[in-house]
């Protein structure tokens, strides 16, 4: 007997057809974000930055680069280098957020909007001058002092690097001590 | 007398929607029965093998992300299953209830997907894989409490999860594990109950109990053609031996079992899900427990070699390394479950009709990132 099947099927996509829409129309509304969505504008804090280029490093794809001059003082930490160029080119770059899983002062930070588009490659890398300015909203991703102090940047707030936190603070004595062991 | 009739030989792909891909047959068609059958891949290499002798150990996990892009979850468990072989490390216990219940989720994403391909292959155009990507939508959405990516997650390191679930995820996953059966049986009302569904895909495909073994295929279609073996229960990795599942197995090997089988795996999915939930060392409570063992990022495993394989959605995923005790592996075998499973392509098309090849091709469920590599 055919059309029992269809029927039933039919009262599937009543049922469906009844239920509130899950489909947002996107220009004019966005779905909300998650904290930890690792999304492309990057959150530089160049008062923590050291220019130890470990960011470069880690980065699989390689499309950090960074020159650096021995002159800068990091405020917290002290010495550093001076950073002169910390270009990362999003043209290339998967968002994995391995650059931001090695920092070890917690300078770097994934950013949390998608809509970085644009219509020439060169325009998606970002300068370290537009890293300077751009806003401080990071993703709490691999930074659980974040998000236990329940930082979210769809708020919209900005988050200034002296309240980011960091999530284990280096102790110098016991690492004097850790070193003195090994060698 | 009679008039000799030349067989047609068509190109279907690589670009063509029913292939999930850019998967390309060369077809012999005598009028519209297939006569010849011959595969040609290799329009998605990227070299991962490759450019995994380039990257570190932990480097390479961002790779695997992109071979079975549908289920990422499943391919970082294996690299790095094969790398704590390698290195002898022994993971974090939350950890590894954490791989657990990503895993599962995603191998309930990927049936998703693939039920909703193959209601799209068959006609239904658009509806039926809306509500299949409503109920993934919500997978991807916990994925990104995770680890804050949907498709690329790169979740997993070696020695567990890279970080702990959030506050969040918790009522969430609760929320979707009571939502979630009613869904898949929806799922199986649209699917079989449908007379014009089962008239094209019951008997349709046939693969027999021993051309699956003999093409060595695993996953949903081996388990279709009545081979209870999985691997979640044949060699039980991370902590699978302590839940309890059935494996579902089908009788006759047709396009039509190859989707219940799907749909059957679903609900087992979401029992493990469950039980892992229940067992879960530390609770729902964040950051108490580890969830990954002290490992460095750049790590060098002493020489040797060392090789992992996963129950991922699409069949057996296998990741074989070898280290020359420098901090890149020297070679990075991926055993890739599409690419097997095509084996049986040709002896389950010839002497079916056009119609049926998108069925088919459906039904076994390829993923081209995965087949080209």
């Amino acid at each position: 007997m055919y059309g029992i099947g269809v029927l039933k099927g039919m009262a599937v996509t009543l049922k469906n057809f009844l239920r509130p829409s899950f489909t947002v129309q996107y220009p004019e509304e966005s779905l909300p974000q998650h904290p930890r969505f690792r999304g492309q504008d990057f959150v530089w804090y160049e008062e923590r930055c050291t220019g130890c280029a470990s960011c470069a490093k880690y980065c699989p794809l390689g499309i950090i680069r960074i020159v650096t001059d021995p002159s800068g003082v990091a405020t917290p930490q002290g010495d550093k280098y001076k950073v002169l160029a910390f270009d990362i080119d999003l043209g290339r770059c998967m968002y994995c957020g391995l650059c931001v899983e090695g920092c070890p002062y917690d300078a770097l930070h994934m950013g949390s909007g998608f809509e970085r588009a644009r219509y020439r490659r060169q325009e998606l890398v970002i300068p370290v001058e537009e890293l300077r300015r751009m806003p401080k909203r990071p993703s709490t991703w691999f930074r659980p002092q974040m998000e236990t102090k329940g930082y979210d940047p769809r708020m919209g707030k900005e988050l200034p690097w002296q309240e980011a936190g960091r999530h284990e603070a280096p102790d110098v004595e016991k690492m004097k001590e850790r070193w003195v062991k090994e060698r | 007398m009679t008039l000799r009739t030349e067989p047609v030989t068509v190109n279907i792909g690589p670009q063509h929607p029913s292939t999930h891909g850019v998967f390309r047959l060369r077809v012999t068609f005598d009028g519209e029965v297939i006569q010849e059958v011959e595969p040609v891949f290799g329009y998605l290499h990227r070299g991962s093998e490759k450019l995994a002798e380039e990257r570190t150990y932990s480097q390479v996990i961002t790779l695997t992300d992109r071979l079975d892009y549908v289920a990422s979850m499943t391919n970082n468990q294996a690299y790095v299953l094969a790398l704590e072989k390698l290195c002898h490390v022994q993971p974090a216990e939350r950890g590894l209830y954490l791989r657990v219940i990503a895993a599962e989720l995603q191998r309930i994403a990927s049936h998703l997907v693939a039920t909703g391909f193959l209601l799209q292959d068959l006609g239904a155009f658009g509806t039926p894989l809306m509500y299949c990507f409503r109920e993934r939508e919500r997978i991807l959405d916990m994925f990104e409490m995770l680890c804050g990516a949907r498709i690329t997650h790169s979740y997993l390191r070696i020695g567990g999860v890279f970080q702990d679930a959030p506050e969040e995820f918790w009522p969430a996953l609760r929320i979707f594990l009571h939502d979630m059966p009613p869904y898949i049986d929806e799922y199986e009302q649209l699917l079989a109950e449908n007379e014009i569904l089962v008239a094209r895909t019951k008997g349709v495909g046939l693969l027999s109990q021993e051309m699956a073994i003999a093409s060595s295929t695993s996953g949903p279609v081996l388990r279709a053609s009545g081979v209870p073996w999985d691997l979640r229960k044949a060699d039980p990795y991370e902590v699978y031996d302590r839940f309890d599942f059935d494996i579902p197995v089908g009788t006759a090997g047709d396009s039509y079992d190859r989707f219940i089988v799907r749909i059957q795996e679903m609900r087992q999915s979401l029992r493990i899900v469950q039980q892992a939930v229940d067992q879960l060392p530390g609770g729902t409570s964040v950051g108490k427990v580890p969830v990954r063992a002290k490992v460095p990022f750049f790590i060098r495993p002493p020489v040797g070699d060392a090789y992992a394989h996963v129950e991922a959605p699409k069949g057996e995923l296998g990741f074989y390394l070898v280290s020359d005790g420098s901090i890149a592996p020297y070679r990075c075998k991926i055993r890739s479950p599409s690419f097997i499973n095509l084996t049986p392509l040709k002896e389950m098309l010839i002497g079916w009709k056009l119609a049926d090849l998108v069925v088919i091709l459906g039904s076994i469920d390829i993923n081209m990132g995965e087949v080209d590599r």
